[in-house]
C-alpha cells in the first residue's frame, strides 16, 4: 500500500478519535453554564453539585481532546505537506483565530476548575464560564470553517499556477461554511445532552431514585431535545446545500444515478455490481422535495458526473446512520418531554430508561457517520477542484508504522478515559457528595 | 522592518513563550517523579502541584500557536519540515499525548497513581529530546535528497552527530535548570523551607551545565555550520549579556532573592534565544529555505498579523488573571492540597 492510502487511515483514526472529545468539549460547557445557573437561581445545591461534577468529567476528556487536537493539528502537516503549503495561504486566518478561541477557553477552563471557593459574589464565578463557552463555540467555527473551505474553495484565485487575488475572509466565509458551522455546533449540543442524559438515566435504571438524577435527566433531555430540532432543520439546509455545490456527494449519499425531476428518496438498502439499488426503502418525490422544496425539482445524477470525481458509494449508509439515529433521537426526546409535562408512566417504564441510557452512545455514533460521510463524500479531492487526496500526501515511506504506533495510543487513550471516569464518579457518589454539602454548609469546598 | 522579519520575530517569540513554559512543566514533572524515588516526594508535591493544575493545558497551546503561525507566515516550511519530520515529530506527539492526559488522569482521576507521576516525569524529558530535532535538522545537513526527488531525512548522520547530541544536552539541562529556579521562587512564595531548600539546590546543580554545553555548541558550530558560526560572531556581545545575566542569576539566588534569580534566568534564555535566532538570519531551513522565498502572500499576512494583535489584547489580560490567581497568590499557593 501507499503513502497515501496510510495517510488517510491515519488521518481518519485521528480525527475519528478527537471527534468525540472535541464534540463533549464544545457541548458540554453549555450544560455545565445552565445547571450552574439554575443552582444560583433556585439556590439549589443539586444543579451546583451537578455543574461541578460535570465540569470534574469535563476536564478529563478536555485533556485527551487537547492532546488528539494537538496530534491533528500537527499531522495535517506531517501527512500533508503539499497541501499544507498550498492552503496555508489561504487559510492559515481561521486556523490562527481557532488557537486563539483554544487558548481562551483553556485558560478560563483553568481558572473556573480552581476558584470554586474564591469569589465572594458567587456569580463573578458563574461568569467564568462564559468565555469557556464562547471559545469552545468559537473554535468549532473556525476550524469547521477550514474543512469547509477544503469543500467549497474560493476566495482565490489561480493564474499561471500562481495563486492572485487572494481574500482571507472570503475563503473564511465560503459557501459551506454557514450549514457545516452550524450542524457542527448544534448537533454538539445535542449529542453533549444526550450522553450526559444516558449518565443521569443509567442510575435511576439502576434504582437510585434520588432527586439529582431526575432533576439532571429532565434537564438534559429539554435542552437535547431542542437541540435534535435545530440540527435537523439545519441538516436539511445542508442537503439543499450539497445539491447547489457538491451534487456527487448528494447523489453517491442518496444512490442517484439519472439526473430526474421526481427523484425518491432511497433509504436503506443494498447496492449491487450493476449500480442497482435493492431492498431499499424508496419515498417518491422526496429527494426532490428536500432538495428543491416541491416535488418535481431536478436533482443531479451520478452519471451526469465523470466517474473519476465519483464518491464512493459506501458513504449511503454513513449518511442513513445518522440520518436514522438523528429521527430516533428527535422522537425519544419528544416522547420524553410531552411525557414530564403530561406525567405520563411509560417514561419512568424501564424499557423506555434503557433507550434513554443508549441515546448518549448512538448520538456519538451518528457524529461519526456523519464526518465519515462528509469526508468520504469528497473524495478523490483534499481541496475540491484543486488538488487531490493523492497530490496532497506526504511521499515518506513510514506512514505505516506512524499508523500502528498512534493506534496503539489512541486505545491506551481510550481505555485510559473509560476507566478514569467511571472508577471517578462510581468512588464519589452523588449521595456523598451531598452528604458533604450538608455538614459544611456550600458546594465550594 | 519588512513584514517577513515582523512575522518570524513573532513566532520566535512564541517558541520562546514556549521554552519557557514548556521548560517549567516538563522539569516539575521530573522533579516529581525523582523525589517520588528519592523518598522526598512530600516535601515538593504541594508546591508542584499547587502551580501544575491549574496551568498545564496552557503550556500544550503554546506549541500549537507557534506551529499554527509557521505554516500561516511561511506555508512552504510545512512541506520542508512536514516531509523530513514525520518520525521524530510523531514520537513527540505520542509522547505528549501521553504525557497530557496520563496527567489528567493522575490528578483528576486516581490522585497519587504512582505509575501516572512516574510516566509524567519520564516523557518530560524526552519530550524536549524528540522536539529539539526540528531545530537540529534546521541546522542542514541532516536532509538527504533520494533518487526520486524527494526528501528524506538522514537519521544516520543526524544520531551519529556530537552537533546533534550536544543540542539534545542542552535541551534537557536547560530544561532542568529553568524549572528548578521557577519552582525555588514558587516555594519561597508559598514559604515552603523543605521545598525551597531543594529547588535551590537543583538550580545550582544544573546551571553550570547549561552554560558549558550553550558555548561548546556556539564552537561546535564552527565546523558544523559556517555562515552560522560569523553570524554568532556578530552577535558576540549579546551572547556576552546573556553570560552576564546568567552570573546576576546566581547571585540573586545566594543573596536569596528567588523572583528576581528568576527573571535574569529568563532573560538569559531570551538573550541567548534571540542572539541564536538573529544570526541564523535568514534561514529558516539551511540552505534550502529563507524567510525572503517561503514567506506567504501580503494579505495573508496582514490579515494574520492584525488578528494577532486583536488576539493578544485577549490573551494578555487573560494570562495576567491566571497570574495573579495562580501564580502570584500567596494564599492559592499556601494553602495544601
Amino acid at each position: 500500500m501507499e503513502s497515501v492510502e496510510f495517510s488517510r487511515y491515519l488521518s481518519m483514526l485521528t480525527l475519528s478519535v478527537h471527534v468525540v472529545f472535541a464534540t463533549v468539549g464544545v457541548g458540554v460547557p453549555l450544560f455545565i453554564m445552565v445547571a450552574h445557573w439554575l443552582g444560583l437561581k433556585r439556590n439549589d445545591d443539586h444543579y451546583l453539585l451537578m455543574a461541578k461534577r460535570w465540569a470534574h468529567g469535563y476536564v478529563i476528556s478536555v485533556a485527551v481532546g487537547v492532546v488528539t487536537g494537538t496530534a491533528i493539528a500537527l499531522q495535517l502537516a506531517l501527512l500533508w505537506p503539499r497541501f499544507m503549503e498550498f492552503a496555508g495561504q489561504l487559510v492559515a486566518l481561521p486556523l490562527f483565530m481557532e488557537t486563539f478561541a483554544f487558548f481562551f477557553e483553556a485558560i478560563f477552563l483553568g481558572i473556573y476548575l480552581y476558584t470554586w471557593d474564591r469569589f465572594k459574589n458567587p456569580k463573578h464565578h458563574f461568569y467564568l464560564l462564559a468565555p469557556v463557552l464562547i471559545g469552545g463555540a468559537m473554535s468549532a467555527l473556525f476550524i469547521t470553517s477550514v474543512n469547509a473551505f477544503m469543500n467549497t474553495p474560493q476566495g482565490f484565485a489561480v493564474l499561471n499556477g500562481e495563486l492572485t487575488n487572494i481574500s482571507p475572509l472570503l475563503a473564511m466565509f465560503n459557501p459551506a461554511m454557514p450549514t457545516k458551522v452550524a450542524h457542527v455546533l448544534t448537533s454538539a449540543y445535542m449529542t453533549a445532552g444526550f450522553i450526559l442524559a444516558s449518565i443521569a438515566a443509567f442510575h435511576l435504571v439502576k434504582g437510585n431514585r434520588h432527586e439529582y438524577h431526575r432533576k439532571g435527566l429532565a434537564l438534559t433531555m429539554k435542552v437535547a431535545f431542542v437541540f435534535t430540532i435545530a440540527t435537523a432543520l439545519v441538516g436539511d439546509l445542508s442537503g439543499k446545500f450539497l445539491a447547489e455545490y457538491q451534487p456527487e456527494k448528494l447523489a453517491a449519499a442518496e444512490w442517484h444515478f439519472e439526473t430526474e425531476g421526481e427523484a425518491p428518496l432511497v433509504l436503506f438498502g443494498v447496492l449491487t455490481e450493476t449500480n442497482e439499488v435493492k431492498y431499499a426503502i424508496k419515498i417518491p418525490y422526496a429527494l426532490s422535495f428536500l432538495v428543491h422544496s416541491n416535488f418535481t425539482g431536478e436533482v443531479t445524477g451520478l452519471n451526469d458526473i465523470p466517474e473519476e470525481y465519483h464518491p464512493p458509494y459506501i458513504i449511503h449508509y454513513f449518511f442513513d446512520i445518522m440520518v436514522s439515529i438523528g429521527i430516533g433521537l428527535m422522537l425519544l426526546s419528544l416522547v420524553y418531554v410531552i411525557g414530564l409535562k403530561f406525567n405520563w408512566s411509560i417514561i419512568r417504564s424501564k424499557v423506555f430508561r434503557w433507550g434513554l441510557v443508549a441515546s448518549g452512545p448512538l448520538a456519538m455514533v451518528a457524529i461519526e457517520a456523519g464526518w465519515w460521510f462528509t469526508e468520504l463524500g469528497r473524495q478523490p479531492w483534499i481541496m475540491r477542484g484543486y488538488m487531490t487526496t493523492a497530490e496532497g500526501a506526504t511521499t515518506s515511506p513510514y506512514v505505516w508504522a506512524m499508523f500502528i504506533a498512534f493506534a496503539v495510543l489512541y486505545f491506551i487513550l481510550m481505555v485510559g478515559t473509560i476507566v478514569v471516569l467511571t472508577r471517578m464518579f462510581r468512588k464519589n457518589p452523588v449521595e456523598n457528595e451531598i452528604e458533604k454539602i450538608r455538614e459544611k454548609g456550600s458546594v465550594a469546598v | 522592518m519588512t513584514i517577513e522579519i515582523l512575522g518570524i520575530s513573532v513566532l520566535w517569540l512564541f517558541l520562546f513563550g514556549y521554552v519557557i513554559v514548556a521548560s517549567i512543566d516538563f522539569g516539575a514533572g521530573f522533579f516529581n517523579a525523582q523525589t517520588l524515588l528519592t523518598g522526598k516526594h512530600h516535601i515538593v508535591n504541594t508546591v508542584i502541584q499547587r502551580y501544575l493544575s491549574p496551568v498545564w493545558e496552557i503550556t500544550n497551546v503554546f506549541l500549537v500557536f507557534f506551529f499554527i503561525g509557521m505554516v500561516g507566515f511561511f506555508p512552504k516550511t510545512a512541506y520542508y519540515f512536514g516531509t523530513v519530520l514525520l518520525i521524530p515529530i510523531s514520537i513527540s506527539i505520542i509522547l505528549l499525548a501521553l504525557r497530557g492526559s496520563y496527567y489528567a488522569f493522575g490528578t483528576y482521576g486516581t490522585k497519587g497513581h504512582k505509575g501516572y507521576t512516574l510516566m509524567y516525569g519520564v516523557t518530560g524529558v524526552l519530550i524536549p529530546a524528540s522536539l529539539t530535532t526540528a531545530l537540529i535538522v534546521s541546522q542542514g545537513g541532516f536532509i538527504k535528497e533520494t533518487a526520486a526527488g524527494t526528501l528524506e531525512l538522514d537519521y544516520v548522520a543526524l544520531f551519529t552527530s556530537p552537533f546533534a547530541w550536544s543540542i539534545i544536552v542542552l535541551s534537557l539541562v536547560s530544561v532542568l535548570f529553568i524549572s528548578a529556579s521557577f519552582l525555588a521562587y514558587y516555594s519561597s512564595v508559598a514559604e515552603d523551607k523543605g521545598a525551597l531548600k531543594l529547588f535551590r539546590k537543583y538550580t545550582w546543580i544544573w546551571s553550570f551545565p547549561t552554560l558549558i554545553t550553550a558555548l561548546g555548541i556556539i564552537i561546535e558550530m564552527k565546523w558544523h555550520n559556517q555562515d552560522h558560526f560569523q553570524g554568532m560572531l556578530n552577535l558576540w556581545w549579546v551572547f556576552a549579556l546573556s553570560a552576564i545575566a546568567f552570573a546576576v542569576s546566581l547571585w540573586f539566588l545566594k543573596k536569596a532573592r528567588y523572583g528576581w534569580s528568576f527573571i535574569f534566568v529568563v532573560l538569559q534564555f531570551a538573550l541567548a534565544f534571540y542572539a541564536y535566532g538573529v544570526s541564523r538570519y535568514p534561514y529558516l531551513l539551511y540552505p534550502n529555505l529563507t524567510i525572503y522565498d517561503s514567506f506567504t502572500n501580503e494579505t495573508m499576512a496582514i490579515s494574520l498579523v492584525v488578528v494577532f494583535i486583536l488576539g493578544l489584547m485577549l490573551l494578555i489580560p487573560s494570562l495576567y488573571l491566571v497570574f495573579k490567581l495562580f501564580i502570584m497568590n500567596k494564599p492559592y499557593i499556601k494553602k495544601g492540597v
